[in-house]
């Protein structure tokens, strides 16, 4: 019987939806962000005569790589696309609007049951809401913009069952963290279902950090069955009635897999590889330079919020910078009206406008050669950042490190 | 099908290197760049040990790599740069998943083989592989078999490019 994402591509596709097959699937949501956009355009007019885009009303850019442009080459590409959007009636969200991936769940274009593609390789995190997402090349992308769909293999399913509740404290990203390390390697080119207390009991924000960093996992998507907050949430913004799709009880997996969260704790990928995961509490005393809050993984309200609850009140340590990106505008607004703002300026942070940061060579995040950065982002391959040495761990632990100017979880603060 | 070429195989300490993300093959600093015709020098820029790669490889070179090539973003650059460069093939242990599509969307032959790095190959060897079994021959005798194209993958290819592949069959 069919899994979570079998069933999704049933819906989407002619073909026979079995692990292993190559599909033909239609795609309700196509998009392109600042990064490979103009290659997008590029593509779609060296390939094509006129009839550029299958349904415009499907077509969006999203601008977030570089935002705004802090290159002459990234604001000639954004130009391109604004004016093929034009052209061809397509809507921008432009350089104000934030992370991409975020805003078609903020605004009411992906929800629960959807097929969505991407130029972002972490576009797989709508699986937090329990939509199929992709990540795919300008090549990919353009074929989509232009014939409504795309190839895919059709990838087998591993269930994820956590078993037990942490004691101690822990967050989302600490429980990405220790997908990372336990399951690279086991997913590779899978699909994902993830099961058990501990999810059920994630927000959306939660949803959206676990299902961020399946990428680094190396799976398809991870899906994480919706509960009422988030199909709530999807109501509201899409208007629509929405329907959470799930597997069949006898759904076929490959393979499951426990894992005990019970001993869950603040955790931290060192430099290299989000895979090197260690406890926070294990690590000798560390000095750092930056750190880095934000990016897709932990850039929603409730992350800024467990950032602010660490630095109120408290400052941050001398000749530390601390650099806060909010994941979208809603975002950004939301810690104006809460405060939240002033009291990260109060402790010496820096915020910026929402966008992706530091990941993608963006406004505000890279690192200088031997700088030490805690990241809350996804990825800290060498020269991602920069040339320092980025560490990733939760907001929380972030925060933590920059009041004490070494890498600490809270409750040592 | 049958491609020949000299393989580069990418190794550190006489082991394949396993997880080189697409910022290691192609940095997102040079991300704005858009001829693929410039991006042929930045292929491996950012690999300790094999910045160099651009001046050393060839036309109709093949590439041996380890587990999850590729992995990291979408960008297609890390793709166009080799076929630049005119690489002719890849052959890894495994693929980022993404970084597969893109090879196979812009015709880059790209197999995958679990026992490549039981193969024996140095630098410099001459290799023989049929894409149509996976078989990869050097001086004649097997020395690796690849999982062969799936039926999409070896339309692709055949066609060129999913461009030209789609216009054969719309």
């Amino acid at each position: 019987m069919p899994t979570i994402i079998e069933k999704i591509f049933q819906h989407h596709s002619k073909d026979d939806v079995k692990p292993g097959n190559t599909i033909w699937l239609d795609v309700d949501l196509r998009t392109a962000r600042d990064f490979a956009g103009a290659q997008v355009v590029k593509n779609l007019l060296e390939n094509y005569d006129g009839d550029y885009v299958d349904d415009a009303s499907k077509t969006f850019f999203t601008f977030d790589c570089n935002a705004p442009a802090n290159t002459i080459g990234y604001a000639n590409n954004q130009q391109i696309c604004r004016r093929f959007a034009r052209e061809n009636g397509i809507k921008v969200f432009d350089v104000n609007r934030g992370i991409g991936s975020h805003v078609v769940m903020e605004e009411g274009l992906a929800y629960p049951g959807v097929t969505a593609v991407g130029t972002d390789s972490h576009f797989n995190i709508l699986g937090a809401i329990g939509a199929f997402g992709q990540g795919m090349g300008d090549v990919d992308i353009a074929f989509v913009f232009k014939t409504g769909r795309t190839w895919f293999e059709v990838p087998p399913t591993v269930k994820v069952n956590f078993l037990g509740m942490p004691d101690a404290r822990w967050s989302a990203k600490d429980l990405a963290l220790l997908c990372v390390k336990e399951l690279k390697g086991k997913v590779l080119g899978k699909a994902i279902e993830f099961y058990g207390e501990i999810v059920d009991k994630l927000s959306l924000a939660g949803r959206i950090t676990l299902a961020s960093m399946v990428t680094e996992m190396g799976g398809i998507i991870g899906f994480i069955p919706p509960n009422k907050e988030v199909i709530k949430f999807c109501r509201e913004r899409s208007g629509r009635e929405i329907e959470a799709i799930a597997a069949d009880r006898d759904a076929d997996y490959e393979m499951e897999i426990d894992m005990d969260v019970s001993n869950l704790q603040p955790l931290i990928a060192l430099p290299g590889s989000p895979a090197n995961v260690k406890r926070v509490a294990d690590l000798p005393s560390i000095e750092v330079n930056s750190i880095f809050i934000g990016s897709c993984t932990n850039g929603r309200e409730e992350d800024m919020e467990a950032a602010y609850n660490v630095v109120k009140g408290r400052k941050i340590a001398e000749n530390v910078m601390a650099k806060v990106v909010p994941a979208t505008r809603e975002v950004w607004s939301y810690m104006l009206e809460k405060g939240i703002i002033k009291e990260m300026f109060d402790a010496g942070m820096i915020i910026s406008h929402a966008a992706c940061g530091g990941c993608a060579s963006g406004q505000l995040g890279m690192t200088g050669k031997g700088e030490v950065q805690v990241s809350t982002s996804n990825r800290n391959f060498r020269g991602k950042q920069g040339d320092g040495d980025t560490y990733l761990a939760s907001p929380e632990t972030a925060a933590a490190s920059a009041v004490a100017g070494y890498i600490t979880e809270v409750d040592d603060l | 099908m049958i491609i020949e070429g000299r393989v580069w195989v990418i190794e550190k300490d006489g082991k394949l290197i396993d997880d080189i993300d697409t910022d290691m093959i192609y940095h997102n600093k040079y991300l704005h760049i858009t001829d693929k015709k410039e991006m042929a020098k930045y292929a491996f820029s950012n690999l300790p040990g094999w910045q160099d790669f651009p001046q050393k490889a060839r036309k109709g070179d093949i590439i041996i790599a380890g587990e999850n090539f590729g992995c990291g973003s979408s960008r297609q650059h890390a793709v166009d740069c080799f076929i630049s460069l005119g690489i002719e093939a890849i052959i890894a242990k495994s693929f980022g998943a993404i970084y597969k599509r893109n090879a196979i969307n812009s015709g880059l032959a790209v197999l995958e083989c679990k026992d490549i790095d039981k193969a024996g190959l140095k630098n410099g060897d001459i290799i023989e592989v049929n894409l149509d079994n996976g078989e990869v021959k050097k001086n004649g005798k097997i020395v690796a078999k690849a999982k062969p194209m799936n039926p999409v993958q070896a339309a692709i290819y055949r066609a060129g490019n999913l461009f030209a592949y789609a216009k054969s069959f719309r």
